[in-house]
Protein backbone atom coordinates (compact mmCIF):
# COMPACT_ATOMS: atom_id res chain seq x y z
CA UNK A 1 0.00 0.00 0.00
CA UNK A 2 1.22 3.64 -0.74
CA UNK A 3 0.42 6.78 0.34
CA UNK A 4 -0.29 9.66 -1.79
CA UNK A 5 0.28 13.01 -0.44
CA UNK A 6 -0.22 15.96 -2.66
CA UNK A 7 -0.11 19.91 -1.53
CA UNK A 8 -2.23 21.81 -3.44
CA UNK A 9 -4.00 25.10 -4.66
CA UNK A 10 -6.60 25.39 -2.66
CA UNK A 11 -8.96 26.74 -5.35
CA UNK A 12 -7.94 23.03 -7.11
CA UNK A 13 -8.85 20.96 -4.44
CA UNK A 14 -13.40 20.27 -5.51
CA UNK A 15 -11.32 19.23 -9.23
CA UNK A 16 -8.93 16.61 -7.95
CA UNK A 17 -11.51 15.52 -5.24
CA UNK A 18 -13.68 14.63 -8.35
CA UNK A 19 -11.11 13.36 -10.53
CA UNK A 20 -10.38 10.98 -8.04
CA UNK A 21 -14.00 9.93 -6.94
CA UNK A 22 -14.16 9.29 -10.85
CA UNK A 23 -11.39 6.62 -10.65
CA UNK A 24 -12.71 4.77 -7.74
CA UNK A 25 -10.73 6.91 -4.95
CA UNK A 26 -12.95 8.56 -2.23
CA UNK A 27 -11.48 8.10 0.56
CA UNK A 28 -9.32 11.18 2.04
CA UNK A 29 -7.81 13.41 4.38
CA UNK A 30 -7.77 17.08 3.46
CA UNK A 31 -5.52 19.89 5.99
CA UNK A 32 -5.06 23.28 5.49
CA UNK A 33 -1.56 24.04 5.46
CA UNK A 34 0.70 26.77 4.42
CA UNK A 35 3.97 26.66 3.56
CA UNK A 36 7.38 27.69 0.59
CA UNK A 37 8.74 26.45 -1.60
CA UNK A 38 9.76 28.00 -5.20
CA UNK A 39 6.72 30.50 -5.42
CA UNK A 40 8.12 33.66 -4.24
CA UNK A 41 6.85 35.69 -0.99
CA UNK A 42 3.30 37.58 -1.90
CA UNK A 43 2.93 41.35 -0.44
CA UNK A 44 0.25 42.52 1.96
CA UNK A 45 -0.34 45.97 3.36
CA UNK A 46 -0.72 46.73 7.00
CA UNK A 47 -1.96 51.14 7.10
CA UNK A 48 0.82 53.24 5.07
CA UNK A 49 3.26 49.65 4.85
CA UNK A 50 3.70 46.70 3.34
CA UNK A 51 4.73 43.33 4.76
CA UNK A 52 5.25 39.77 2.91
CA UNK A 53 3.95 36.60 3.52
CA UNK A 54 6.44 34.21 3.08
CA UNK A 55 4.07 31.24 4.08
CA UNK A 56 1.59 30.47 1.41
CA UNK A 57 -1.50 28.74 2.44
CA UNK A 58 -2.38 25.20 0.44
CA UNK A 59 -3.82 22.24 1.02
CA UNK A 60 -2.86 18.90 1.87
CA UNK A 61 -4.68 15.85 0.59
CA UNK A 62 -4.02 12.85 1.68
CA UNK A 63 -5.26 9.11 0.67
CA UNK A 64 -4.47 5.55 0.97
CA UNK A 65 -4.10 3.68 -2.06
CA UNK A 66 -3.11 -0.23 -3.05
CA UNK A 67 0.06 -0.05 -4.71
CA UNK A 68 -0.61 -0.87 -7.86
CA UNK A 69 -3.18 2.42 -7.94
CA UNK A 70 -1.08 4.91 -6.73
CA UNK A 71 0.46 5.67 -10.09
CA UNK A 72 -3.28 6.38 -11.52
CA UNK A 73 -4.00 8.27 -8.40
CA UNK A 74 -0.80 10.93 -8.46
CA UNK A 75 -1.70 11.03 -12.53
CA UNK A 76 -5.38 12.05 -11.75
CA UNK A 77 -4.09 14.36 -9.21
CA UNK A 78 -1.28 15.82 -11.24
CA UNK A 79 -3.65 16.40 -14.27
CA UNK A 80 -6.81 17.85 -11.86
CA UNK A 81 -4.36 20.30 -9.70
CA UNK A 82 -1.72 21.57 -13.02
CA UNK A 83 -1.98 25.34 -13.99
CA UNK A 84 1.28 25.60 -15.37
CA UNK A 85 2.46 28.17 -13.17
CA UNK A 86 4.96 28.55 -10.24
CA UNK A 87 2.99 26.69 -6.98
CA UNK A 88 1.04 24.12 -8.33
CA UNK A 89 2.39 21.97 -5.94
CA UNK A 90 4.12 18.45 -5.22
CA UNK A 91 2.76 15.04 -4.47
CA UNK A 92 4.92 12.51 -2.11
CA UNK A 93 4.41 8.48 -2.33
CA UNK A 94 5.30 6.91 0.62
CA UNK A 95 5.43 2.91 1.61
CA UNK A 96 2.35 1.84 4.48
CA UNK A 97 3.06 -0.55 6.49
CA UNK A 98 -0.40 -1.53 7.78
CA UNK A 99 -3.97 -0.13 7.56
CA UNK A 100 -6.85 -1.43 10.13
CA UNK A 101 -10.02 -0.40 9.59
CA UNK A 102 -11.95 0.74 13.04
CA UNK A 103 -15.47 -0.71 12.65
CA UNK A 104 -14.51 -4.22 11.14
CA UNK A 105 -10.83 -4.95 12.17
CA UNK A 106 -10.15 -5.73 8.79
CA UNK A 107 -7.03 -5.43 8.01
CA UNK A 108 -4.31 -4.09 5.06
CA UNK A 109 -5.74 -3.81 1.18
CA UNK A 110 -8.98 -4.38 2.56
CA UNK A 111 -9.45 -1.47 4.63
CA UNK A 112 -8.77 0.88 2.46
CA UNK B 1 -57.35 32.18 36.69
CA UNK B 2 -57.65 33.33 40.36
CA UNK B 3 -54.10 33.75 40.88
CA UNK B 4 -54.01 35.58 37.16
CA UNK B 5 -56.21 37.92 38.56
CA UNK B 6 -54.10 38.69 41.59
CA UNK B 7 -50.95 38.81 39.84
CA UNK B 8 -52.03 41.62 37.60
CA UNK B 9 -54.18 43.49 40.86
CA UNK B 10 -50.62 43.45 42.46
CA UNK B 11 -48.85 44.68 39.29
CA UNK B 12 -51.39 47.52 38.75
CA UNK B 13 -51.06 48.64 42.64
CA UNK B 14 -47.09 48.76 41.71
CA UNK B 15 -47.79 50.93 38.70
CA UNK B 16 -50.26 52.78 40.57
CA UNK B 17 -47.67 53.73 43.38
CA UNK B 18 -45.07 54.84 40.65
CA UNK B 19 -46.85 57.25 38.86
CA UNK B 20 -46.13 59.92 42.10
CA UNK B 21 -42.66 58.49 41.54
CA UNK B 22 -42.30 59.68 38.06
CA UNK B 23 -44.24 62.53 38.22
CA UNK B 24 -41.76 63.64 40.66
CA UNK B 25 -39.22 64.52 38.04
CA UNK B 26 -41.65 66.34 35.27
CA UNK B 27 -42.19 68.25 38.65
CA UNK B 28 -38.83 69.05 39.24
CA UNK B 29 -38.21 70.58 35.86
CA UNK B 30 -39.26 74.18 35.80
CA UNK B 31 -40.76 74.57 32.00
CA UNK B 32 -37.44 75.56 30.49
CA UNK B 33 -36.20 72.93 28.74
CA UNK B 34 -36.62 72.30 25.32
CA UNK B 35 -38.09 68.88 24.24
CA UNK B 36 -36.94 69.01 20.75
CA UNK B 37 -33.17 69.79 22.09
CA UNK B 38 -33.65 67.25 25.43
CA UNK B 39 -34.14 64.08 22.97
CA UNK B 40 -32.08 65.03 20.77
CA UNK B 41 -28.86 65.18 22.83
CA UNK B 42 -30.11 61.62 24.99
CA UNK B 43 -30.60 60.23 21.40
CA UNK B 44 -26.66 61.41 20.67
CA UNK B 45 -25.47 60.47 24.14
CA UNK B 46 -26.41 56.52 23.14
CA UNK B 47 -24.42 57.11 20.12
CA UNK B 48 -21.13 58.46 21.46
CA UNK B 49 -21.26 55.63 23.86
CA UNK B 50 -21.68 53.22 21.47
CA UNK B 51 -18.32 54.34 20.14
CA UNK B 52 -16.40 53.03 23.06
CA UNK B 53 -17.02 49.26 22.32
CA UNK B 54 -16.79 50.30 18.67
CA UNK B 55 -13.22 51.69 19.37
CA UNK B 56 -12.24 48.15 21.15
CA UNK B 57 -13.71 46.30 17.85
CA UNK B 58 -11.96 48.75 15.46
CA UNK B 59 -8.37 48.02 17.66
CA UNK B 60 -9.35 44.54 17.85
CA UNK B 61 -9.63 43.12 14.92
CA UNK B 62 -5.88 44.61 14.05
CA UNK B 63 -4.51 43.05 16.72
CA UNK B 64 -3.18 39.13 16.68
CA UNK B 65 -6.08 36.96 17.84
CA UNK B 66 -4.49 35.97 20.96
CA UNK B 67 -5.37 39.57 22.13
CA UNK B 68 -8.34 40.95 20.81
CA UNK B 69 -10.45 39.97 23.64
CA UNK B 70 -8.35 41.79 26.20
CA UNK B 71 -8.91 44.89 23.96
CA UNK B 72 -12.69 44.36 24.15
CA UNK B 73 -12.33 43.60 27.82
CA UNK B 74 -10.32 46.28 28.33
CA UNK B 75 -12.94 48.81 27.19
CA UNK B 76 -15.72 47.45 29.25
CA UNK B 77 -13.57 47.85 32.28
CA UNK B 78 -13.19 51.79 30.97
CA UNK B 79 -16.69 52.12 30.75
CA UNK B 80 -17.49 50.58 34.19
CA UNK B 81 -14.59 52.96 35.67
CA UNK B 82 -14.70 55.90 34.00
CA UNK B 83 -18.48 56.11 34.06
CA UNK B 84 -18.39 55.70 38.31
CA UNK B 85 -15.51 58.44 39.11
CA UNK B 86 -17.78 60.68 36.59
CA UNK B 87 -20.70 61.14 38.53
CA UNK B 88 -18.22 61.13 41.70
CA UNK B 89 -15.65 63.89 40.87
CA UNK B 90 -14.83 63.85 36.83
CA UNK B 91 -17.68 66.22 36.55
CA UNK B 92 -17.13 68.49 39.22
CA UNK B 93 -13.89 68.66 38.82
CA UNK B 94 -14.42 69.74 34.68
CA UNK B 95 -17.54 71.43 34.89
CA UNK B 96 -17.83 72.78 38.22
CA UNK B 97 -17.70 76.62 39.42
CA UNK B 98 -14.28 77.67 38.54
CA UNK B 99 -11.16 77.82 40.32
CA UNK B 100 -8.50 80.00 38.35
CA UNK B 101 -9.66 78.82 35.22
CA UNK B 102 -7.53 75.37 35.68
CA UNK B 103 -10.11 73.55 37.39
CA UNK B 104 -13.87 73.36 38.89
CA UNK B 105 -14.73 72.94 42.00
CA UNK B 106 -16.48 70.09 43.85
CA UNK B 107 -19.97 71.70 43.93
CA UNK B 108 -20.79 68.54 42.17
CA UNK B 109 -19.26 65.92 43.29
CA UNK B 110 -21.51 63.01 43.39
CA UNK B 111 -24.03 64.97 41.43
CA UNK B 112 -25.09 66.74 43.73
CA UNK B 113 -27.15 69.43 42.48
CA UNK B 114 -27.24 68.13 39.41
CA UNK B 115 -30.46 68.09 38.38
CA UNK B 116 -33.54 67.92 35.63
CA UNK B 117 -33.34 71.95 35.44
CA UNK B 118 -30.70 73.36 32.86
CA UNK B 119 -26.99 74.07 34.20
CA UNK B 120 -27.41 78.18 33.78
CA UNK B 121 -24.09 78.31 31.94
CA UNK B 122 -23.73 75.25 30.22
CA UNK B 123 -26.39 73.60 27.61
CA UNK B 124 -29.03 75.80 28.88
CA UNK B 125 -32.23 74.49 27.16
CA UNK B 126 -31.51 70.32 28.75
CA UNK B 127 -31.41 69.38 32.00
CA UNK B 128 -27.86 69.61 33.45
CA UNK B 129 -28.24 65.88 34.12
CA UNK B 130 -28.23 65.00 30.82
CA UNK B 131 -25.68 67.50 29.81
CA UNK B 132 -23.53 65.44 32.36
CA UNK B 133 -24.09 62.17 30.69
CA UNK B 134 -23.38 63.53 27.29
CA UNK B 135 -19.98 64.70 28.40
CA UNK B 136 -19.27 61.43 30.77
CA UNK B 137 -19.44 59.47 27.40
CA UNK B 138 -16.79 61.55 26.01
CA UNK B 139 -14.59 61.37 29.24
CA UNK B 140 -15.03 57.44 28.47
CA UNK B 141 -14.34 57.35 24.94
CA UNK B 142 -11.54 59.48 25.25
CA UNK B 143 -9.60 57.08 28.20
CA UNK B 144 -10.55 54.39 26.04
CA UNK B 145 -8.86 55.77 22.57
CA UNK B 146 -5.10 55.25 24.46
CA UNK B 147 -5.84 51.48 24.73
CA UNK B 148 -4.72 51.23 21.27
CA UNK B 149 -1.40 52.53 22.25
CA UNK B 150 -0.42 49.52 24.97
CA UNK B 151 -2.70 47.09 23.24
CA UNK B 152 -1.23 43.47 24.09
CA UNK B 153 1.68 44.48 26.74
CA UNK B 154 0.02 46.25 29.44
CA UNK B 155 -0.93 44.26 33.13
CA UNK B 156 -4.27 45.13 34.34
CA UNK B 157 -3.26 46.02 37.52
CA UNK B 158 -1.25 48.73 36.13
CA UNK B 159 -3.64 49.52 33.42
CA UNK B 160 -6.49 49.92 35.97
CA UNK B 161 -4.55 52.80 37.86
CA UNK B 162 -3.67 54.54 34.97
CA UNK B 163 -6.76 54.89 34.07
CA UNK B 164 -8.45 55.99 37.33
CA UNK B 165 -5.92 58.57 37.44
CA UNK B 166 -5.62 59.73 33.71
CA UNK B 167 -9.23 60.23 34.25
CA UNK B 168 -9.30 61.72 36.90
CA UNK B 169 -5.96 64.06 36.84
CA UNK B 170 -5.14 64.34 33.10
CA UNK B 171 -8.98 64.50 31.63
CA UNK B 172 -10.48 66.49 33.51
CA UNK B 173 -8.37 69.65 33.82
CA UNK B 174 -7.96 69.71 29.91
CA UNK B 175 -12.12 69.49 29.56
CA UNK B 176 -12.06 72.13 32.06
CA UNK B 177 -9.58 74.26 30.66
CA UNK B 178 -11.39 74.24 27.28
CA UNK B 179 -15.08 73.50 27.39
CA UNK B 180 -15.71 74.94 31.71
CA UNK B 181 -16.74 78.04 32.17
CA UNK B 182 -14.02 80.22 33.14
CA UNK B 183 -11.75 77.64 31.67
CA UNK B 184 -8.12 79.17 30.45
CA UNK B 185 -8.04 78.12 27.16
CA UNK B 186 -11.59 78.77 26.42
CA UNK B 187 -11.06 82.29 28.11
CA UNK B 188 -8.42 82.69 25.79
CA UNK B 189 -11.15 82.42 22.40
CA UNK B 190 -9.89 79.05 21.26
CA UNK B 191 -12.37 77.12 20.05
CA UNK B 192 -13.03 73.60 19.97
CA UNK B 193 -16.55 72.07 18.98
CA UNK B 194 -16.35 68.74 19.85
CA UNK B 195 -13.17 67.41 21.72
CA UNK B 196 -10.11 67.93 18.80
CA UNK B 197 -8.20 69.03 21.91
CA UNK B 198 -9.74 67.79 24.73
CA UNK B 199 -10.41 63.76 23.20
CA UNK B 200 -7.90 63.47 20.29
CA UNK B 201 -4.98 65.44 21.05
CA UNK B 202 -5.38 64.65 24.21
CA UNK B 203 -5.81 60.48 24.09
CA UNK B 204 -3.24 60.76 20.85
CA UNK B 205 -0.39 62.57 22.68
CA UNK B 206 -1.20 60.42 25.72
CA UNK B 207 -0.92 57.33 24.00
CA UNK B 208 2.42 58.76 22.15
CA UNK B 209 3.78 59.16 25.60
CA UNK B 210 2.15 55.86 27.10
CA UNK B 211 4.03 53.62 24.03
CA UNK B 212 7.32 55.43 25.01
CA UNK B 213 7.43 54.78 28.60
CA UNK B 214 6.16 50.75 27.88
CA UNK B 215 8.44 50.00 25.11
CA UNK B 216 8.06 47.53 22.41
CA UNK B 217 5.90 44.72 22.17
CA UNK B 218 8.35 41.90 22.14
CA UNK B 219 5.71 40.64 19.59
CA UNK B 220 6.25 43.52 17.19
CA UNK B 221 7.59 42.58 13.74
CA UNK B 222 8.04 39.17 14.07
CA UNK B 223 5.68 38.62 11.21
CA UNK B 224 2.34 37.54 13.20
CA UNK B 225 1.79 40.84 14.21
CA UNK B 226 -0.57 41.42 11.83
CA UNK B 227 -4.59 42.31 11.62
CA UNK B 228 -6.38 39.11 12.39
CA UNK B 229 -9.56 40.05 11.14
CA UNK B 230 -10.55 43.40 9.12
CA UNK B 231 -13.85 42.62 8.77
CA UNK B 232 -13.85 43.34 12.50
CA UNK B 233 -12.00 46.36 12.08
CA UNK B 234 -14.31 47.60 9.23
CA UNK B 235 -17.64 46.56 11.97
CA UNK B 236 -16.09 49.06 14.39
CA UNK B 237 -15.27 51.73 11.92
CA UNK B 238 -18.78 51.97 10.56
CA UNK B 239 -20.14 51.93 14.15
CA UNK B 240 -17.91 54.83 14.79
CA UNK B 241 -18.65 56.42 12.47
CA UNK B 242 -22.22 56.46 13.20
CA UNK B 243 -21.40 57.36 16.31
CA UNK B 244 -19.76 60.64 15.39
CA UNK B 245 -23.14 62.28 14.06
CA UNK B 246 -24.04 61.99 17.82
CA UNK B 247 -20.75 63.38 18.59
CA UNK B 248 -20.16 66.20 16.86
CA UNK B 249 -24.03 66.65 15.55
CA UNK B 250 -24.62 66.53 19.76
CA UNK B 251 -21.74 68.75 20.22
CA UNK B 252 -24.38 71.73 19.46
CA UNK B 253 -26.45 70.42 22.37
CA UNK B 254 -29.69 71.73 20.75
CA UNK B 255 -31.35 70.71 18.10
CA UNK B 256 -30.66 73.44 15.73
CA UNK B 257 -28.68 74.83 12.91
CA UNK B 258 -25.59 74.35 14.15
CA UNK B 259 -26.13 70.50 14.88
CA UNK B 260 -27.31 70.24 11.41
CA UNK B 261 -23.78 71.95 10.05
CA UNK B 262 -21.78 69.53 12.24
CA UNK B 263 -24.01 66.71 11.06
CA UNK B 264 -23.46 67.19 7.61
CA UNK B 265 -19.75 68.89 7.52
CA UNK B 266 -19.12 65.37 9.91
CA UNK B 267 -20.30 63.60 6.61
CA UNK B 268 -18.08 65.59 4.09
CA UNK B 269 -14.77 65.60 6.21
CA UNK B 270 -14.45 61.68 6.57
CA UNK B 271 -15.44 60.68 3.38
CA UNK B 272 -13.13 63.08 2.04
CA UNK B 273 -10.44 61.58 4.19
CA UNK B 274 -11.29 58.39 2.90
CA UNK B 275 -10.57 58.25 -0.27
CA UNK B 276 -8.03 60.74 -0.06
CA UNK B 277 -6.37 57.74 2.08
CA UNK B 278 -7.05 55.08 -0.68
CA UNK B 279 -5.76 57.28 -3.11
CA UNK B 280 -2.31 57.83 -1.09
CA UNK B 281 -2.00 54.08 -0.68
CA UNK B 282 -3.01 53.10 -3.98
CA UNK B 283 0.12 55.54 -5.50
CA UNK B 284 2.54 54.53 -2.45
CA UNK B 285 1.81 50.65 -2.35
CA UNK B 286 0.39 49.82 -5.85
CA UNK B 287 -3.69 49.24 -4.50
CA UNK B 288 -6.21 50.84 -1.92
CA UNK B 289 -5.49 48.69 1.01
CA UNK B 290 -9.41 48.16 2.92
CA UNK B 291 -8.31 48.46 6.34
CA UNK B 292 -6.93 52.29 4.98
CA UNK B 293 -9.78 52.95 3.40
CA UNK B 294 -12.01 52.91 6.83
CA UNK B 295 -8.64 54.19 8.58
CA UNK B 296 -8.73 57.50 6.33
CA UNK B 297 -12.54 57.47 7.16
CA UNK B 298 -11.44 57.65 11.19
CA UNK B 299 -8.89 60.34 10.09
CA UNK B 300 -11.41 62.67 8.93
CA UNK B 301 -13.86 61.99 11.55
CA UNK B 302 -11.07 63.17 14.09
CA UNK B 303 -9.84 66.04 12.04
CA UNK B 304 -13.59 67.58 11.49
CA UNK B 305 -14.55 67.28 15.40
CA UNK B 306 -13.18 70.73 16.76
CA UNK B 307 -14.65 72.36 13.38
CA UNK B 308 -17.96 71.06 13.03
CA UNK B 309 -19.61 73.75 14.49
CA UNK B 310 -17.65 76.09 12.74
CA UNK B 311 -16.94 75.60 9.06
CA UNK B 312 -18.82 75.07 6.22
CA UNK B 313 -18.33 72.56 3.02
CA UNK B 314 -15.45 74.24 1.64
CA UNK B 315 -13.59 73.78 5.04
CA UNK B 316 -14.44 70.56 5.82
CA UNK B 317 -12.95 69.08 2.05
CA UNK B 318 -10.01 70.90 2.77
CA UNK B 319 -9.86 69.21 6.36
CA UNK B 320 -10.85 65.96 4.84
CA UNK B 321 -8.40 66.45 2.35
CA UNK B 322 -5.35 67.19 4.94
CA UNK B 323 -7.20 64.79 7.54
CA UNK B 324 -6.07 61.82 4.52
CA UNK B 325 -2.45 63.15 4.41
CA UNK B 326 -1.13 64.26 7.15
CA UNK B 327 -2.39 61.05 9.00
CA UNK B 328 -0.85 58.58 6.54
CA UNK B 329 2.43 60.53 7.03
CA UNK B 330 1.76 60.57 10.98
CA UNK B 331 1.68 56.76 10.51
CA UNK B 332 4.79 56.32 8.38
CA UNK B 333 6.61 59.34 11.11
CA UNK B 334 5.87 56.95 13.74
CA UNK B 335 7.28 53.61 12.43
CA UNK B 336 10.42 55.47 11.61
CA UNK B 337 10.76 56.86 14.97
CA UNK B 338 10.24 53.13 16.36
CA UNK B 339 7.80 54.14 19.06
CA UNK B 340 5.07 51.17 19.04
CA UNK B 341 2.12 52.60 19.31
CA UNK B 342 0.67 49.76 19.17
CA UNK B 343 -2.38 51.01 16.82
CA UNK B 344 -1.25 54.03 15.64
CA UNK B 345 -3.44 56.33 18.32
CA UNK B 346 -0.61 59.47 17.97
CA UNK B 347 -1.08 59.39 14.34
CA UNK B 348 -4.73 58.99 14.00
CA UNK B 349 -6.50 60.86 16.93
CA UNK B 350 -2.98 63.13 18.08
CA UNK B 351 -1.98 64.05 14.43
CA UNK B 352 -6.03 64.16 12.88
CA UNK B 353 -6.77 66.51 16.05
CA UNK B 354 -3.85 68.67 15.56
CA UNK B 355 -4.54 69.21 12.20
CA UNK B 356 -8.16 69.97 12.74
CA UNK B 357 -7.66 72.10 15.68
CA UNK B 358 -5.42 74.68 13.67
CA UNK B 359 -7.87 74.33 10.54
CA UNK B 360 -10.11 75.53 12.80
CA UNK B 361 -8.45 78.52 12.95
CA UNK B 362 -8.19 78.94 9.59
CA UNK B 363 -11.76 78.06 7.93
CA UNK B 364 -14.26 78.74 10.39
CA UNK B 365 -16.55 81.55 9.63
CA UNK B 366 -18.94 83.12 11.44
CA UNK B 367 -21.50 82.79 8.59
CA UNK B 368 -21.64 79.30 9.63
CA UNK B 369 -22.18 79.83 13.72
CA UNK B 370 -22.29 83.47 15.11
CA UNK B 371 -21.17 82.36 18.37
CA UNK B 372 -17.88 81.29 16.25
CA UNK B 373 -15.14 83.23 15.01
CA UNK B 374 -13.38 84.03 11.66
CA UNK B 375 -10.70 82.32 11.01
CA UNK B 376 -7.48 83.43 8.73
CA UNK B 377 -9.38 82.79 5.56
CA UNK B 378 -12.24 84.69 6.62
CA UNK B 379 -9.85 87.75 7.47
CA UNK B 380 -9.96 87.11 11.46
CA UNK B 381 -6.22 86.52 13.16
CA UNK B 382 -6.84 86.21 16.80
CA UNK B 383 -8.85 83.32 16.51
CA UNK B 384 -5.23 80.97 15.09
CA UNK B 385 -3.46 82.03 17.67
CA UNK B 386 -5.62 80.96 20.29
CA UNK B 387 -5.67 77.48 18.59
CA UNK B 388 -2.04 77.20 18.35
CA UNK B 389 -1.76 78.10 22.08
CA UNK B 390 -4.72 75.75 22.93
CA UNK B 391 -2.50 73.13 20.79
CA UNK B 392 0.61 73.44 22.61
CA UNK B 393 -0.69 73.39 25.86
CA UNK B 394 -2.78 70.23 25.78
CA UNK B 395 0.40 68.53 23.79
CA UNK B 396 2.40 69.46 26.30
CA UNK B 397 0.48 69.02 29.94
CA UNK B 398 -0.95 65.54 28.10
CA UNK B 399 2.25 64.61 26.94
CA UNK B 400 4.03 65.12 30.83
CA UNK B 401 1.66 64.54 32.80
CA UNK B 402 0.96 61.13 31.05
CA UNK B 403 4.84 60.32 31.03
CA UNK B 404 5.04 61.21 34.35
CA UNK B 405 2.27 59.20 35.79
CA UNK B 406 3.06 55.65 34.47
CA UNK B 407 6.70 56.60 35.31
CA UNK B 408 5.19 55.96 38.48
CA UNK B 409 2.86 53.59 38.22
CA UNK B 410 5.93 51.68 36.96
CA UNK B 411 7.73 52.21 40.53
CA UNK B 412 4.97 50.43 42.94
CA UNK B 413 3.66 47.90 39.85
CA UNK B 414 5.00 45.68 36.86
CA UNK B 415 3.38 47.64 33.84
CA UNK B 416 3.95 45.23 31.27
CA UNK B 417 3.39 41.06 30.24
CA UNK B 418 6.87 39.77 30.34
CA UNK B 419 8.15 38.40 27.09
CA UNK B 420 6.43 34.55 27.77
CA UNK B 421 3.37 35.61 28.91
CA UNK B 422 2.82 38.60 25.68
CA UNK B 423 3.53 35.63 23.23
CA UNK B 424 1.10 33.23 24.92
CA UNK B 425 -1.50 36.21 24.51
CA UNK B 426 -2.97 38.50 26.67
CA UNK B 427 -6.31 36.85 26.61
CA UNK B 428 -5.16 33.81 28.38
CA UNK B 429 -3.08 35.53 30.63
CA UNK B 430 -5.29 38.16 32.14
CA UNK B 431 -8.44 36.81 31.71
CA UNK B 432 -8.35 33.34 31.34
CA UNK B 433 -10.49 33.25 28.13
CA UNK B 434 -9.34 32.79 24.25
CA UNK B 435 -11.46 34.98 21.33
CA UNK B 436 -12.02 31.97 19.69
CA UNK B 437 -12.41 28.64 20.32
Amino acid sequence: MKKVEAVIRREKLNNVRDALESIGVPSMNVIEVSGSGEQKEFKQQWRASEYSVHLIPRIRLETVVSDQNAEAVAHEILKAAWTGSVGDGIIFITPIEEVVRVRTGEKGEDAI
Amino acid sequence: MIGRVARIAIIAAFLLLLIPALAVPAAAADGNIDKADTAWVLVCTALVFIMTPAVALFYGGMLRKESVLSMLGQSIIVIGIVTVIWVVIGYSLAFGPDMNGVIGGPDFVMLRSVGLTPSPVYATSIPQLEFMMFQGVFAIVTVALILGAVAERMRSKALIVFIVIWSILIYNPIAHWVWGSGGWIGKLGALDFAGGTVVHIASGVSALAAAMVLGKRFTAGDGNDVPHNIPLVILGGALLWVGWFGFNGGSALAANEVAVNAFVVTQIAAATAAVTWGTISWLHLGRPGVLGLITGGIAGLVAITPAAGYVDTTGAIIIGLGAGIFCYLGIIVRRRIRVDDALDVWGIHGVGGTWGAIATGIFATTAVNSAGKNGLLFGGTDLIVSQLIAVAAVWAFAFGATFVLLKAIGKFTELRLNKDEERIGADIIQHGESAYS
